[in-house]
């Protein structure tokens, strides 16, 4: 066999990789979850329940980039980080670590969100729609890592206030301290 | 007219009927070329003198081909390079240097005077205009607080006033353009921009975002209405007054639905308990011309059908498709066609 066949067959199979991962920038506008909500139930001893199955609902919204970014829209206009910082926690709990007092998984997480919890999360029941609530529950993963790397964004949609530190263009202070970096 | 072939007079009809066509697009709502605010009149004129300066020259310089071409089927020996050296031809060239230098400088000068004018003048009112995927936030500005309103989709302008128009961007890039009053000014994140508009005649303008920015781009329509100052003060008046109170039995059921749900989580109608400014300003949404920037016309029927499903009319935009019951969402559409 020549290599040439097999550069070919190389290339189709990657096309055929490129082609699978068509699905994760798939923009679902029509996402309304049909049936029921899993709703993880509240044990004693630990609130967030201990089974870790995820629902084929929560499955799905945690492998979709379109929904993970629409959650984090959602989660700066819902002033989600009002309590939560972005992600980093203050008034209420971090999210970006691998604490969880209610579960952590997409289940638990959408029902901590719809149903509210104690100590001042409120219940987004109604001020939300299911959708809205499954994307914030799918970017909350994202936040701590824990959704596929596949689906998960690699850059932020906020605005840059400005370029990263390390491409800021040199302004040493005017008659002051003689810059600590040699000018190129 | 036998002598002309067929083929060729069906082309010439068929370019006859398309330039009226496009001709028939320099009228309307939407058109530079009918200019209807000092702005657009500055601009229009710079155009129409690039225009027919460069077609003449055009035209002059087809014809020069067209000679030169015939002359050089005659004299074949003329084809021999470099062949003359007539003084006449050497100063009728330098003559068209010239001419050629001149008129771009002319242009120069124009353009620039025409922009001066596009800077000048004192404002009488002050709006901020605020692009969002995919519709405009258009504020009234006020020194008294007790004057400024909120409304969207909708720019009302006094005739013979010149406004001040801030621009300001809640995401991407857009760009402000109502071809009738102005040029394109582009709304940046982060950064504000102005243009002044001074309105000369009364009616009914279009504008359009002007920057490609997502999807439903091409559905981030603004309407412009230019009136009065009469019929502006009295507009100015009802705007901002809250929101009326509803009186039949089922818009009143529609505004508890409308408290109920997901719909107070984005949308303002003053004068209730609702007051979030993530979506449209909905406390006169029925004194519109049209719903969603432009997207559906401001009817019982098209507002019904838009709140089944937001994302059949303009997919990607940022309102849910929100589950009510049948009823409800008759009652929720009777209360905000009652938002008058």
């Amino acid at each position: 066999m020549s290599s040439h066949c097999r550069i070919e067959r190389l290339l189709g199979v990657l096309l055929l990789f490129a082609v699978a991962g068509c699905e994760r920038e798939r923009r679902e506008y029509h996402a309304a979850p049909a049936g029921d909500n899993p709703r993880p139930a509240l044990t004693e001893f630990q609130p967030g329940g201990s089974d870790t199955a995820v629902s084929a609902i929560g499955a799905h919204f945690e492998a979709n980039a379109y929904h993970i970014n629409q959650g984090g829209r959602w989660y700066r206009s819902f002033n989600c980080n009002g309590c939560h910082g972005n992600g980093g926690g203050a008034i209420g709990p971090a999210l970006m670590d691998e604490q969880w007092r209610y579960g952590g998984n997409i289940d638990q997480i959408h029902a901590s969100i719809i149903d509210g919890r104690p100590n001042g999360m409120p219940a987004w029941r109604q001020r939300l729609t299911d959708e809205q609530a499954w994307q914030l529950a799918a970017y909350v993963r994202a936040l701590a890592g824990n959704v596929s790397m596949a689906a998960a964004p690699s850059r932020r949609e906020a605005i840059n206030a400005t370029p990263p530190l390390n491409q800021l263009p040199p302004q040493p202070p005017r008659g002051g301290d003689p810059p600590t970096v040699p000018t190129p | 007219m036998s002598a002309v072939p067929k083929p060729l007079r069906c082309l010439a009809l068929l370019a006859a009927v398309c330039t009226l066509l496009v001709l028939s697009g320099c009228r309307g709502v939407q058109s530079v070329l009918d200019p209807a605010a000092d702005q657009a009149q500055a601009i229009d004129h710079v155009w129409w003198v690039m225009v027919s300066v460069c077609s003449v020259l055009y035209l002059a310089v087809l014809v020069a081909l067209a000679w030169a071409l015939l002359r050089a089927r005659r004299r074949r020996e003329a084809l021999a390079e470099g062949t003359r050296h007539d003084p006449a031809w050497r100063q009728a060239l330098v003559a068209w240097s010239i001419l050629v230098v001149g008129l771009l400088t002319w242009f120069v000068v124009i353009a620039f005077l025409a922009d001066q004018k596009l800077h000048a003048g004192h404002p009488d009112l002050e709006v901020r205009i605020t692009a969002k995927q995919w519709w405009w936030q258009v504020e009234y500005l006020s020194d008294d607080p007790q004057q400024q309103f909120v409304t969207a989709n909708e720019l009302w302008l006094p005739r013979d006033r010149t406004a001040r128009i801030e621009l300001r961007s809640g995401d991407v890039i857009h760009s402000f353009w109502v071809p009738a009053l102005t040029g394109k000014e582009d709304l940046i994140p982060g950064y504000t921009n102005a243009l002044l508009v001074t309105p000369r005649r009364a009616g009914a303008y279009r504008g359009q975002c002007g920057e490609f920015c997502g999807l439903q781009h091409a559905h981030m329509a603004l309407d412009v209405h230019v009136v009065d100052d009469a019929q502006f003060a009295a507009w100015q008046q009802r705007q901002r007054l809250p929101a009326p109170v509803p009186s039949t039995a089922l818009a009143q059921h529609g505004q508890s639905v409308f408290m109920g749900s997901a719909c107070l989580s984005c949308h303002a109608v003053r004068g209730t308990v609702a007051g979030s400014r993530l979506g449209p300003d909905l406390t006169h949404l029925a004194s519109r011309r049209s719903l969603a920037a432009g997207a559906l016309p401001m009817q019982r029927e098209a507002l019904d059908q838009w709140l089944r499903d937001p994302q059949h009319y303009k997919p990607g935009n940022l309102m849910p498709a929100v589950p009510l019951s049948e009823r409800d969402r008759a009652a929720l559409a009777d209360y905000l066609m009652g938002l008058q």
